[in-house]
């Protein structure tokens, strides 16, 4: 019964994940506003910068693998590959995570001493949607991070955890 | 015993052990390389800004990694990686005999991940503001730093490099560390699960 709880547990937790990967993906890419001032019209879209697109790919590579590990049998030896590759994708959220975070942070800040002005005030739309694709990609993060310390524990099954 | 597959009876070292010394040795070098060349990077330069008439305006102008938040983190984040090695690789060599008392082998997995993440984090943040410095940014019209601060960059560049060798180092500790927490897990709960009925 507790093993089927756990079970249960692990596989909402899968789900969150990839609901929340798909919505930090759709709402980066979907982020778009145009502005313009005298005569000028910029258009601010997500593949302006590198570490957006870097964001987005990331983001759907965790989409399509969790939705992958969601059908994955319960008695399949790949559990134990799912453990490296859990690990592998928690590195690559983080680290589109802090590239993105990096970015938009210049961007609403500026950074004097290299001369960037901060682009916010010109278009704060495509700026609130960046900023919501990062929450959602930061509860991504966590959700992994738990679903990594799960996946570790359902393979090596500490002896410790292990009710005997 | 079961228990002792991790280390030989008698407490000699397996080949994971020295395995997983010689990769965190590797990693606390390159970790700490990337923080000491990031932390030290600095170059002030004299640059004409303007001209008034015939006479050019200058300004003493300093790149230093403490006005980008994503290098200060980057140096940060690897100087804690080290220091989480140096711990590791302490703990590894003074303190063979209770390698598998209690939560030990697999609180080292555990945190070997987390340090594994931070690292990529911290490399990742820092190599795309490179990017931005290399190649600036038309759309954001930031323009670049890299033509008039070049030793700057290629220090950057080279704590970059080290850093993302630390990157790999660190996921190739872990996938140790979690073999060794399963090897000794597995054969203790087989032997439990035959010795009760």
């Amino acid at each position: 019964m507790v093993k089927l709880t756990k079970r249960i547990g692990a596989l909402v937790l899968r789900l969150a994940a990839f609901g929340a990967a798909l919505a930090a993906l759709i709402v980066m890419v979907t982020s778009r506003e145009r502005a313009s001032f005298f005569a000028v019209s910029l258009e601010a879209k997500y593949t302006d910068m590198a570490a957006f697109k870097y964001f987005v790919i990331a983001n759907a590579v965790v989409s399509v693998y969790s939705f992958l590990v969601l059908f994955l049998p319960k008695e399949s030896l790949l559990w134990k590959f799912v453990v490296v590759l859990d690990l592998v994708m928690t590195m690559l959220l983080t680290s589109s995570l802090s590239a993105a975070l990096a970015v938009a942070q210049v961007g609403k800040k500026g950074n004097a001493n290299a001369g960037w002005l901060p682009i916010c005030g010109q278009v704060p739309k495509f700026c609130d949607q960046v900023t919501g694709a990062l929450i959602a990609g930061f509860v991504a993060l966590v959700l992994y991070v738990l679903l990594l310390l799960y996946s570790l524990h359902s393979v090596v099954d500490p002896f410790l955890l292990q009710k005997s | 015993m079961p228990r002792e597959k991790v280390l030989l009876a008698g407490g000699g070292t397996t080949k994971s052990w020295k395995l997983l010394l010689a990769l965190r040795i590797l990693a606390i070098i390159a970790t700490l390389a990337a923080a000491i060349v990031m932390g030290l990077n600095k170059e002030t330069k004299t640059l004409v800004v303007a001209t008034i008439g015939t006479i050019p305006v200058k300004a003493t102008l300093t790149a230093k990694f403490q006005d980008t938040p994503a290098f200060v983190f980057f140096v940060i984040a690897n100087v804690m990686v080290s220091f989480h090695n140096l711990l590791m690789i302490a703990l590894q060599i003074f303190s063979r005999k209770l390698e598998y008392k209690g939560f030990r082998l697999l609180s080292v997995a555990i945190l070997d991940m987390l340090n594994a993440t931070l690292v990529s984090a911290a490399a990742n943040g820092a190599v795309f503001i490179a990017e931005l410095g290399k190649n600036g940014n038309k759309h954001a019209k930031w323009n670049k730093v890299c033509d008039r601060f070049s030793t700057y960059c290629d220090h950057g560049r080279g704590a970059l490099i080290a850093a993302f060798s630390g990157v790999l180092l660190m996921l190739l500790v872990s996938a140790v560390s979690i073999y060794r927490l399963s090897i000794n897990s597995n054969k203790f709960s087989n032997a439990a699960a035959v010795a009760s009925p």
